[in-house]
């Protein structure tokens, strides 16, 4: 209980910084804002091996496991590339 | 295994490497940086989590790892510019399938069974809802799976169809039969089952049928939007996909997930809102509605009638040889026809020549939000002369040439004159303040709005019928050889 408390309270004041934090962004770095939380959603890697399942587990769950890492392992590796390529873009004058 | 409070700590860490990374994303010096710091906070979260798994088949993670890092690696450094939106349009239903997954896997493992026929779906398992945890507690786990499901189900197939309609595999928007009722009744039974599910969690029934509700409902939501309304539908996407990586967290009751899944929601949601005042439009109406249907008809012919003046490249060229000051407006047409490096050699050899040069980049210009500003980055053209709205707006006063490349309804002045008109409200770029317009366009078509742009028939309005590129490669070498 204690518990669900603390993380609601993490949620809450998490979506607070992010409206700050956001709204400061320029526009002109929108879309590599896009790409770039798009890899920051591949978080749900985490999640994905923490759920990915044992030896002992229905085979369902075991794919399901692979598919949540695969997906996920897209996000991050494909998100933070793609965005560090466009934001070398912006660097160079 | 490590010591639980040690690896909270460490989360922590890597929550605190994202914020500093979004941080960083505020300035285009500091961005590089930032998305590094970002990708450190993910591998630091990532190590963490191996060192406590221990008695996971391992087979299946290292496959995914290197399976996932095969595609995004490969579709990161392929894909071109042009063809951002389709590539975030993916990674956002990735993101949601993502989720999607971790709580199916999560909920087949706490029931402790998988369906293997499809009798099993009709047979709710018998278990005391304390398996995902006592009380209170277990009632969120279960809540936040059915949620997860309903949402990551929602961004996974509704982004699938947005990346079908940006590559144009998917040509036509139609609505789907049913329409908002039909999408309202859906949501209404995914939510019944969830409710079903949080007071019988072993209802595989239940879980079954949010599932299938959610997936069709991704497909019903987007089918009917156009390609206009997209960078709001991408936008909104990318929320929902920060919203299911949450509600994850909270089923596992993993803290850093929360924090960069709200983080990412935010984002999305403040990223639609922008989108939706810059047309402005409700999201309910991009969702649902059509753009209103116009008071009274508006014949094209007689705006156009005997007005429209058109020229040839070279003829531009020897206006844009004279004027102090230029700026160019372009649309989702610049990146249709891959002008955008014709677009900077034009810049330069005016800028050459003496003139000053600007751009004039609305919000909603392109697919998604930042598209323009992306290309031209592209392009090589320094961020510092790509200009919002809002500011380059009282330039055009001052401004001898406009040119408007591929862009249409966000330079219809129609938007601001006229009440009666379906677009009336709708900020828009005001380049018939210029002394001088260039519109580069293939024919006198409609944009989306399906309006005629009074633009186009005004007496300082010159129109280069064309290929958007070809135009700008012949003003070049016209002006190039003045």
């Amino acid at each position: 209980m204690e518990i669900l408390i603390l993380l609601l309270a993490l949620f809450v004041l998490a979506l607070f910084l992010g409206v700050e934090l956001i709204t400061k962004v320029p526009p002109t770095l929108h879309t590599p804002l896009m790409s770039g939380t798009n890899a920051v959603s591949g978080i749900t890697l985490v999640g994905a091996l923490l759920a990915a399942g044992t030896d002992s587990s229905p085979a369902l769950v075991n794919w399901l496991g692979f598919t949540a890492v695969t997906l996920a392992t897209i996000n991050v590796v494909g998100g933070y590339l793609v965005t560090n390529r466009m934001l070398a873009m912006f660097k160079r004058k | 295994m490590m010591n639980p409070d040690l690896i909270n700590f460490i989360y922590l860490l890597s929550a605190i490497l994202f914020i500093l990374g979004i941080k960083g994303l505020t300035k285009p010096k500091t961005a590089v940086r930032g998305n590094m710091l970002s990708a450190l906070g993910m591998l630091v979260a990532v190590v963490v989590t191996l060192t406590t798994i221990n008695d996971v088949d391992f087979t299946y993670v290292i496959a995914g790892v290197i399976v996932g890092g095969i595609i995004g690696g490969v579709m990161a450094l392929k894909v071109q510019m042009t063809s951002m939106p389709q590539m975030v349009a993916l990674l956002n239903g990735f993101g949601g399938g993502a989720s999607l997954t971790i709580a199916l896997a999560e909920y087949a493992t706490r029931v402790g069974m998988a369906p293997t026929s499809l009798s099993d779906f009709f047979e709710p398992v018998a278990v005391s809802s304390s398996v995902f945890g006592d009380g209170l507690v277990g009632t969120i786990a279960i809540l936040s799976i059915g949620l997860t499901v309903l949402i990551g189900a929602v961004t996974l197939t509704g982004s699938l169809v947005a990346f079908g309609k940006l590559q144009e595999l998917i040509k036509k928007s139609r609505g789907l039969p049913g329409g908002p009722i039909g999408n309202g009744l859906m949501l209404a039974g995914a939510l019944v089952a969830v409710y079903l599910l949080v007071n019988n969690p072993g209802n595989v029934a239940a879980m079954a049928t949010i599932l299938s509700l959610a997936l069709l409902l991704g497909l019903f939501l987007v089918m009917p939007i156009g390609g206009a309304d997209m960078p709001v539908v991408i936008a909104l996407l990318n929320s929902y996909s920060g919203i299911a990586a949450a509600l994850a967290g909270f089923i596992l009751g993993n803290t850093v997930l929360i924090v960069a899944g709200s983080l990412v929601g935010t984002s999305g949601l403040i990223l639609t809102q922008i989108m939706c005042v810059a047309m402005n439009r409700s999201l309910a109406n991009v969702l649902f509605g059509k753009m209103a249907a116009g008071g009274e008809e508006i014949d094209a012919d007689e705006i156009y009638a005997g007005k429209v003046t058109s020229a040839q490249p070279d003829e531009v060229a020897m206006m844009l040889e004279t004027a102090q000051r230029v700026v160019i407006v372009p649309g989702f047409g610049m990146a249709m026809a891959q002008a955008q490096h014709a677009v900077r050699e034009l810049a330069d050899a005016l800028e050459k020549n003496g003139t000053e040069v600007e751009y004039g980049i609305h919000p909603v210009a392109g697919r998604m939000p930042g598209h323009m500003n992306v290309l031209l980055a592209e392009a090589e053209v320094p961020y510092d002369k790509l200009v919002e709205m809002d500011r380059i707006n009282p330039t055009f006063e001052d401004t001898d040439v406009v040119i408007v490349i591929g862009a249409n309804d966000v330079t219809n002045p129609m938007a601001r004159d006229s009440e009666g008109s379906p677009i009336y409200g709708m900020p828009i770029l005001n380049v018939d303040k210029a002394r001088n317009v260039v519109v580069i366009k293939r024919s006198l078509s409609p944009g989306f709005a399906g309006l005629p742009n009074p633009l186009f028939a005004m007496d300082h309005t010159i129109m280069v019928y064309g290929d958007g590129k070809k135009a700008v490669v012949e003003m070049t070498t016209a002006l190039n050889q003045a």
